[in-house]
């Protein structure tokens, strides 16, 4: 990679839940169109700091965020229009949520909260988002079921496709495997592989192979520190920058 | 101690007793919730049984006649249907609103605790109290008079806490992690509420309004002194008596009326207006048990 | 692949909510935050406009605020020396909810453990249901109920002269008292965990030892809620004792008594005080005493059930 292109600069980075601090200022950037992974145990921030980039810890009233983010050079928190960043980060949580709505609305209810109302618009993005999620195939007869009667695998599928709904230039996932089996996570982690042309994909993960498999670097955060980050084929040699992290890959601790 | 070849299985001796507890103390608090329910039960009956000789269709259709000691109770009637349906169109959007504020803007600040301490408080306010102030507030202070509006907002203001809280605890089901979801999208607050909160708490806010109809019908404080009246001239089944400045009868009023005011009265009327009174509460109950778990069968997650 | 075929669709970036979509946003919020505050405009106005009325008799040569609430002579249209004393009122009011309290609260509490320990999911739901329509009785059909057949009882198996008295009212705001008591106890025997029943039936516990050892200690303030809400209501009840209590002013010295209670006082003399008259405004100075009492009660149950909560 030849002078890689910074998307997103984390700076310092600092989040207190009331008098408890969970991240203690940490500083990294995040190339575009890499597939970013981030390893650790639970409780070392993660999802925190998935929730800090696109600024939904604002509906966390305790939570105090110091340092800096910055997506194209400009600084979140400084961002006018909350809305249009969050549609710039697409986030799929660990669980799936389906809404209860059609699986057509489903993928049309962002599109639709950013103004689009043309139907015919609607029409190519949902099906273009369900493709992209590898679902269209199996729900094209029934758009208009609910999208909470779905399976689990499909729900996250739908999840991702919703995330997808609104175009953005980047693409969280946090955790996303542990509700689904197997064969559904192979075929998310292909679609990962081709929509990395479109967008940079920050992958939160514990399973170290899941980081290993797909990520181009990675970092391993642990208890809201960064402890290395590396080339993905650094991260999970025999011979890593630190030896915690080589424990921890191995499955030493954690 | 037991020898080691007696069978551990068998009953001792405390093992019976500690059974012989174990029934008796189910067969009391049986035996209590029986003697709540009972009375339910036979003052259901009983009124009914005295009821019987003056209802029928008529009595409720007829307008009072000879210094209400005969005829029916349809001004009566028709006028707690005015009072209820005008104080819910001013206590149900206002309560759904403030439940909206309170579940989905609030903060826990003291400004919101304040807001909560007065929800509770104003749920805890006496009817005859709420009537003092009808009867301060519209009546003079407004310069609305002795009339239906007086009395409709006072009965607003008196079922507003309760359809807060029914409407509360509706929002409070629905999962956060819809919320969180429409967030992420780059829904805003508002775009989150309507399609995807308030669709999915609709029937239980829709339940808890009905209940605050058979509430409102019922009250009779709080309407006393602020617009309805003992007797008011109406025609047998009409349906638009009242103007909204004019004063009404209500069924609840009339039975209080009939029972303690008027001598010489046929002894089924007032329990007939009884019945009428206690048939139309209990019936709009039932339909909101009825909805509530026809919809709770048939929730979409 | 199949992405390769659908060119990114970049038009959702470039939309825009229309201007008046924004506009109808911003003003719905507003009203939702109007509509949130105005919980607090309601109760401060209660306490405003009924207080306004009572304010001016305060200021009275004649009016002493000591005789109101400690004299038990209440004249308010003698033509000479009129008075105003509420002691007698609250003195009704004590001995009708006390009453009430003492028959409410074990069948009330009694139920809720039923409810909530012993009977089977089908039973619970009916139960439920059952007392829901219980508290749905209108307050004067309660009242005319202890009007008419109460009083009838009482006379016949006691031989009172009359039977609108303490023991009618009593029983009647007990009937009205007993269904809030068994909803709002249920919920808090609901909040024990069930961990706590397990334990005490893997340690071999009868559901005896079971209720008096662990429940009731680990529920107790959300049960103390709950009466307290039941006196709240029974305190503020008003068609129900003005017609089942009987009308004599005075402090009672037996069950059979009749009495009068504040809210009562109010309902009967309110419609003949002439408006502004010294007797109008010590009706509404009742009105005020009534508010702080009930406000207290229900500060002192938010602060027991919110003590469960933080549990």
């Amino acid at each position: 990679m030849s002078a890689p292109e910074k998307h997103i600069e984390v700076r310092d980075l600092r989040l207190n839940y009331g008098p408890r601090e969970v991240i203690h200022g940490i500083s990294f950037d995040v190339y575009r169109n890499e597939i970013f992974g981030i390893i650790g145990p639970a409780q070392s921030g993660k999802t925190s700091l998935l929730r800090c980039l696109n600024r939904t810890i604002d509906f966390t009233p305790e939570a105090r965020v110091q340092g800096t983010i910055r997506l194209d050079g400009r600084d979140v928190r400084q961002d006018a229009n909350v809305y249009a960043l969050r549609r710039k980060v697409g986030m799929v949580a660990p669980l799936p949520v389906g809404l209860p709505l059609s699986i057509y609305d489903n993928v049309a209810f962002a599109p639709r909260c950013a103004g689009m109302t043309r139907k015919s618009e609607l029409d190519v993005i949902v099906e273009q988002c369900l493709r992209q999620a590898a679902l269209w195939d199996e729900v094209k007869d029934r758009l208009n079921s609910l999208g909470t009667k779905l399976s689990g695998g499909q729900q996250q599928r739908l999840t991702i496709a919703r995330a997808l709904s609104h175009q953005p230039e980047i693409l969280c996932l946090d955790e996303f495997s542990i509700a689904i089996d197997p064969v559904t996570t192979m075929r998310i982690e292909d679609v990962l592989r081709t929509l990395r042309q479109d967008m940079t994909i920050i992958l939160v993960t514990n399973l170290t192979q899941q980081a290993r498999r797909l990520a181009d670097r990675t970092l391993f955060l642990w208890n809201g520190e960064v402890v290395e980050l590396d080339r993905s084929e650094v991260i999970f040699s025999d011979r890593p920058g630190n030896r915690k992290t080589y424990d921890y890959v191995n499955g030493i601790f954690g | 101690m037991t020898p080691p070849d007696a069978n551990v299985f068998s009953e001792t001796p405390l093992v019976r007793r500690k059974r012989r507890e174990e029934a008796l103390a189910k067969w009391i608090f049986c035996a209590m919730s029986a003697l709540m329910i009972l009375p339910l039960v036979l003052i259901i009956g009983y009124l009914f049984e005295r009821a019987w000789p003056s209802l029928s269709l008529g009595f409720l259709l007829e307008v009072p006649t000879r210094g209400m000691r005969a005829g029916g109770v349809w001004p009566a009637f028709v006028g707690t249907i005015y009072l209820v349906f005008l104080s819910l169109a001013v206590s149900a959007p206002i309560g759904i609103l403030a439940a909206v504020y309170l579940n989905e803007y609030a903060r826990d600040n003291w400004l919101n605790r304040l807001i909560n301490l007065a929800v509770i408080n104003l749920a805890g306010v006496p009817s005859i109290v709420h009537a003092l102030f009808g009867l301060g507030a519209f009546v003079y202070a407004a310069r609305f008079g002795y009339s239906i509006i007086s009395a409709s907002l006072t009965l607003a203001i008196m079922t507003l806490p309760v359809i807060i809280a029914s409407t509360r605890e509706a929002l409070a089901s629905v999962p956060r992690s819809f919320r969180e979801a429409c967030w992420n999208v780059g829904a805003t607050r508002w775009q989150t509420i309507r399609s995807v909160v308030l669709p999915n708490a609709i029937s239980g806010i829709l339940t808890g309004v009905i209940l605050q109809v058979s509430r409102a019908a019922g009250e009779t404080a709080p309407i006393m002194f602020t617009g309805a009246v003992f007797f008011k001239a109406v025609q047998k089944g009409d349906l638009f008596p009242y103007s909204l400045h004019d004063q009404c009868m209500a069924l609840s009023m009339h039975l209080y009326t009939l029972s303690t005011q008027v001598p010489d009265v046929q002894e089924s009327i007032p329990f007939a207006t009884a019945v009428v009174l206690l048939g139309s509460v209990l019936l709009v109950n039932a339909a909101a048990i009825a909805l509530r778990v026809y919809l709770r069968s048939r929730k979409k997650w | 692949m199949e992405s390769n075929s659908t060119s990114p669709n970049l038009a959702v970036r470039k939309a825009a909510r229309p201007g008046w979509a924004l506009a109808g946003e911003r003003t719905l919020e507003i009203l939702i935050h109007l509509c949130g505050i105005s919980a607090i405009l309601f109760v401060l106005g209660i306490f405003f406009f009924v207080f306004k009325e009572a304010f001016p008799v305060l200021g009275h040569e004649k009016f002493s605020l000591s005789q109101f609430l400690f004299s038990q002579e209440w004249y308010p249209t003698s033509e000479v020396n009129k008075r105003y004393g509420v002691l007698a009122m609250i003195a009704g009011t004590f001995s009708v909810t006390a009453l009430a309290m003492v028959l409410a609260v074990p069948f009330g509490i009694g139920g809720a453990i039923y409810i909530s320990e012993f009977c089977g999911a089908k039973t619970k739901e009916t139960l439920k249901i059952v007392v829901e329509l219980l508290a749905a009785i209108p307050s004067v059909v309660w009242g005319f109920i202890g009007l008419t057949v109460m009083s009838r009882l009482i006379v016949k198996y006691t031989g009172a002269p009359v039977g609108v008295n303490v023991l009618n009212g009593g029983i009647i705001l007990a009937l009205m008292s007993v269904p809030i008591i068994v909803s709002i106890g249920e919920d808090a025997l609901k909040a024990v965990p069930d961990s706590f029943r397990e334990a005490g039936i893997a340690l071999g516990a009868t559901r005896w030892q079971l209720i008096w050892r662990v429940l009731l200690p680990a529920a107790k303030n959300g049960l103390l809620a709950a009466v307290l809400l039941g006196v709240a209501r029974a305190v503020g009840e008003t068609m129900a004792v003005l017609m089942a209590t009987g009308h004599a002013v005075h402090i009672p010295h037996s069950l059979l008594d009749s009495v009068r209670t504040l809210t009562a006082n109010i309902a009967a003399e309110l419609g003949e005080a002439p408006v502004g008259s010294d007797h109008y405004r010590v009706l509404f100075l009742t009105g005020v005493l009534l508010f702080l009492i009930t406000f207290v009660v229900n500060l002192a149950a938010d602060f027991m059930v919110r003590g469960i909560r933080k549990k």
